[in-house]
């Protein structure tokens, strides 16, 4: 049976009915339509489904909606404002550390949760940083170069 | 300076800032009205007749809209080469690998539609299997297909010049061989469809696929279909490396569905299923005999391989010919023997990974090469300088490298990476390997035998004139092909790149045969040019006839006409554009000079909307020997890498402390998108050597069907990587550009097996390198040599 939870995501209230089952990347993307979490193995080894929650990257697909009610989540979706991207997303574009494109809104938000806690990491860092989220194209070096142009 | 203003530059990619934002839509972001959910009843058993099939309980089910097995969908075959059209979209006889496709279901909701598939009896007669090629080509061991005797799904024989003569001219002959693991292509988005056959009885799929134009072919075929009635929409995707490089059953089975229902049917594979799906890189098993003379002259390569194809033969007649085929670069060597056997067994089908068939195949030659070198005491480097190929140079297989910066691409990590000052130098358990590869730009000849033109591409202006739409079938995967044509287009046309907006992936654009053997910069990429400078000069045709100036004396860049003799008066046409009401903002002024968005309006004006088009199909290339085809292809692109690194001599674990790549891609026309690829690559190739392997229980269950224990590269796991753009200027290429996507992949398993050989003296013949098996490869050394 349906239960309703409520969160702050991207600084909005939601009251939401979800399952008990319902993982809260299936609640973000299908229920919400914030579809820039992306669902790539389910079982939190991909970190394609990254979203931060109460300041901490976790993988949503290990995390049930249930257990969000009462959190403050980013998505990607909410680091873009009215002025445009956020630095990081900007060196992302600009530095080419972008390929297929899936592993990436996890990927920022990794990079974002290190940097809000460290804005000068170190080459070493930064790919401890990252290394939860998984990229088949890039071979990760020019997402380190974007982390760390952002970081200086 | 190239002289160009758009291409060679480090220009953003178009589609990056959707990416970055969360907004680009990959197939599982998109819903549609009244949608269904679909799932798949694949087997549990690796060799089974099935005796019957229940699906009434399923169909039963409050919520499930269609239930289909073999019955409902037929049993047309498909595949990938008409010559091997093995797999129907169902079972009907017998189930031939775990994962094999029994029966599909369409529901209401995905929770509904995995139930009813729970609730599908499947009465199943167990059979042996075949897991080994052992097994497989035993005396009286069952057959996976009827049709394949032995179980041999292809088999090739050639031989060019004369390999036992030559190795009686030969000072050393070196045998040696490597065998591989079953790899997977790990692309972190799992395939997914959707399929809505409308009431203008038209079928639009739209796919995680890298080939919208083979899917519509297949979909059309097996479903009895006319092509033109089959739509094929590729979203973003997310990755393809080969996998997604065909149809597959799901695709197959969400179109019958939403013809069968006549609404939408979405359908997505979990991680486990994207490994049951299989089609990435086969297991080979390699042995190589080389001879070459004293001076390190190579004169002959006898070559045999088997590979474990699983259980349809997939890409694998193409694989098993490219594994022999693509030795016949970047060395000079006039006779090659090669006997190549691809194996059908109980296991999950294998396919086309990035570096098609050539890169196992390349670890074991290159190992061989470096062994070769020290036996007749020469540097590594050198014996390669050696033998390598040049521009014009044509390989005993009638490959024609065409451009070729071998040489460059050699000296260029040499340099890099201090080789002088370490090779042979380094403390124990310290070492550095260097090795060579190439690849086509392009297959020469499509995956069905055709006169087809291999990309056709559109470009429309609009009717401002400041616009220039490009419509290409090609498919962005990721390696940022979209963001290549853009620029081919705004230099051809002589635009900036923010004048040009594209369209790609669709089968309504025109034919293009997809993202696979690296052939969509150099294919697409003339294509692209050819639609660009045809809208080009039906502007400028518009544009003499109006200012009475002849053609020759026009062109266009960066968005100006330039008129290479006296200025024309074109007050006249200014004052018609602005009177147009095209430009609210931002009409020229007096002084400005004539734009190519006045001009092209002109231009609307007096043709109506232009269009320009393009075309390319290769010209005829190879030889005119049985499987000539494979191989060859426009251009070659080639690379050189050294890799450093650290062997633990207590637990065999290898860090790879530094990886350098030198690659020719021809003219670079992103160069951002050149060094991507590279990089990309090395991390592919890095995890093949050293860890990936598809691992099966007893009874062909995939033990590690997930990416925890199907370890990829991380990025902890990648060193710092040097990529090195070497250019060249390919005739065959538009403005030059040649392939990058997957030569670089070739020589990084072996120039990881040379720094092992180089850190601790142990040669291995067998990946990955995990910690075990360089451990065991330690300790027999030592033994042997009494350590």
């Amino acid at each position: 049976m349906k239960r309703i939870i409520q969160l702050t995501i991207n600084d909005k209230e939601y009251e939401v009915a979800v399952e008990p089952n319902q993982t809260l990347t299936d609640m973000l993307r299908y229920e919400l339509g914030l579809t820039g979490t992306k669902k790539g193995c389910e079982v939190g080894d991909c970190g394609s489904c990254t979203v931060i929650m109460d300041g901490i990257p976790v993988n949503s697909c290990l995390v049930l909606a249930m257990q969000a009610n009462g959190r403050k989540i980013t998505t990607i979706e909410g680091l873009e404002t009215e002025k445009g991207m956020h630095p990081i997303q900007k060196a992302f574009v600009e530095k080419g550390a972008i390929q297929c494109g899936f592993c990436t809104p996890g990927m920022i938000l990794s990079s974002k949760s290190l940097l809000d806690k460290n804005p000068n990491p170190t080459e070493e860092e930064i790919r401890a940083g990252i290394s939860g989220n998984l990229c088949r194209c890039t071979g990760y070096q020019k997402i380190v170069d974007a982390v760390k142009s952002v970081g200086k | 300076m190239s002289g160009y203003d758009v291409i060679g530059t480090e220009a953003p990619r178009i589609d990056a800032p959707d990416k970055a934002t969360g907004r680009a839509l990959f197939i599982d972001d998109m819903t549609m009205p009244g949608m269904l959910y679909g799932a798949l009843l694949q087997s549990p058993l690796a060799h089974a007749r099935i005796r019957g099939i229940d699906t009434s309980a399923a169909k039963q089910l409050p919520g499930v809209k269609s239930v289909v097995t073999w019955e409902d969908a037929g049993l047309v075959k498909y595949g990938v080469s008409p010559a091997r059209y093995d797999e129907t979209i169902f079972c009907h006889d017998k189930v031939r690998h775990v994962g094999d496709n029994v029966a599909a279901v369409a529901a209401v909701d995905l929770e509904t539609a995995l139930e009813a598939v729970s609730l599908i009896k499947v009465d199943y007669e167990d059979l042996p299997a075949v897991f080994t090629i052992e097994q497989a080509m035993a005396e009286g061991a069952p057959l996976v297909h009827d049709i394949y005797p032995r179980n041999i799904s292809a088999e090739v024989h050639n031989e060019f010049g004369d390999v036992e003569a030559a190795f009686k001219e030969c000072d050393l002959i070196k045998m040696t061989s490597l065998v591989n693991k079953r790899q997977d292509c790990a692309f972190i988005e799992p395939q997914g469809c959707i399929a809505y056959y409308d009431h203008s009885g038209t079928l639009t799929l739209y796919s995680s696929t890298q080939v919208p134009h083979y899917t519509q072919r297949s979909v059309a075929m097996v479903l009895g279909m006319p092509i033109g009635k089959v739509r094929v929409v590729k979203p973003y995707v997310g990755g393809g490396f080969g996998a997604k490089a065909s149809a597959n059953h799901m695709e197959l089975a969400a179109c019958l569905m939403s013809m069968k229902t006549g609404k939408p049917v979405k359908m997505n594979f979990e991680r486990e299923q994207v490994f049951y799906h299989g089609r990435s890189r086969h297991q080979f098993f390699h042995t190589m005999t080389t001879g070459v003379k004293r001076d390190g002259t190579i004169l002959a390569l006898k070559h045999e391989c088997y590979m474990n194809g699983g259980a349809y033969s997939s890409f694998g007649i193409a694989t098993v010919y490219y594994a022999g085929s693509l030795l016949g670069g970047p060395y000079k060597m006039p006779n090659m023997k090669y006997d190549g056997y691809r194996i059908a067994t109980n296991l999950p089908a294998c396919g086309a990974q990035r570096g098609h068939g050539g890169v196992i195949a390349r670890g074991c030659w290159e190992q061989q090469l470096d062994m070769i070198a020290e036996e007749l005491g020469m540097d590594p480097v050198e014996l390669r300088l050696k033998n390598i190929m040049t521009a014009g140079d044509i390989t005993c297989n009638d490959l024609n490298m065409s451009s070729l910066g071998m040489k460059e691409c050699i000296e260029a990590v040499r340099d890099a990476s201090e080789w002088k000052n370490k090779k042979g130098k380094l403390p124990r358990g310290k070492g550095i390997g260097m090795a060579c590869g190439f690849f086509v730009s392009g297959a020469g000849y499509p995956i069905y035998r055709s006169d087809t033109f291999h990309g056709t591409v559109v470009i429309k202006l609009t009717e401002d004139g400041g616009t220039a739409l490009v419509y290409t079938a090609s498919a962005e995967i990721g390696q940022g092909s979209d963001t290549a044509f853009a620029m081919i287009a705004a230099e051809a046309l002589g635009i900036p790149l923010e004048m040009v907006r594209l369209e790609s992936g669709d089968t309504d654009f025109g034919v293009d045969l997809g993202a696979y053997s690296s052939r969509q910069t150099l294919m697409t990429g003339h294509a692209t040019k050819e639609a660009a400078e045809d809208v080009k000069r039906q502007v400028l045709e518009v544009l003499s006839k109006e200012l009475n100036v002849p053609m020759e004396d026009m062109d266009i860049k960066k968005g100006l006409i330039v008129f290479k003799k006296e200025k024309p008066d074109f007050s006249g046409l200014r004052t018609r554009y602005i009177k147009e009401h095209r430009g609210w903002v931002d009409n020229p002024g007096a002084e400005d000079e004539l734009s190519f968005r006045e001009a092209s309006r002109i231009a609307y004006l007096a043709r109506g909307s232009i269009v320009g088009t393009g075309k390319y199909k290769p010209p005829e290339l190879g030889g005119k020997f049985k499987g000539a085809a494979v191989g060859t292809s426009p251009a070659y692109g080639c690379s050189a890498q050294i890799v450093e690194l650290t062997v633990d001599e207590g637990t065999g674990r290898i860090i790879i402390d530094k990886m350098v790549d030198a690659h020719d891609c021809g003219r670079a026309i992103n160069r951002t998108s050149v060094e991507g690829q590279m990089q990309g690559s090395l991390s592919m190739g890095m995890g093949e050597a050293l860890f990936e392997e598809v691992k099966f229980d007893a009874r062909g269950r995939i033990l590690n069907a997930d990416l925890a224990e199907y370890k990829i590269p991380s990025a902890l796991d990648m060193p710092p990587t040097e990529v090195i753009v070497v250019e060249s200027n390919e005739p065959n290429g538009p403005f030059g550009a040649k392939e990058v996507g997957e030569g670089n992949i070739m020589a990084t398993i072996p120039a990881i097996l040379n720094a092992v050989y180089d850190a601790v003296g142990v040669r291995i013949y067998e990946l990955p390198l995990n910690p075990e098996r360089v451990h065991k490869a330690l300790k027999e050394y030592k033994q042997k040599n009494k350590i």
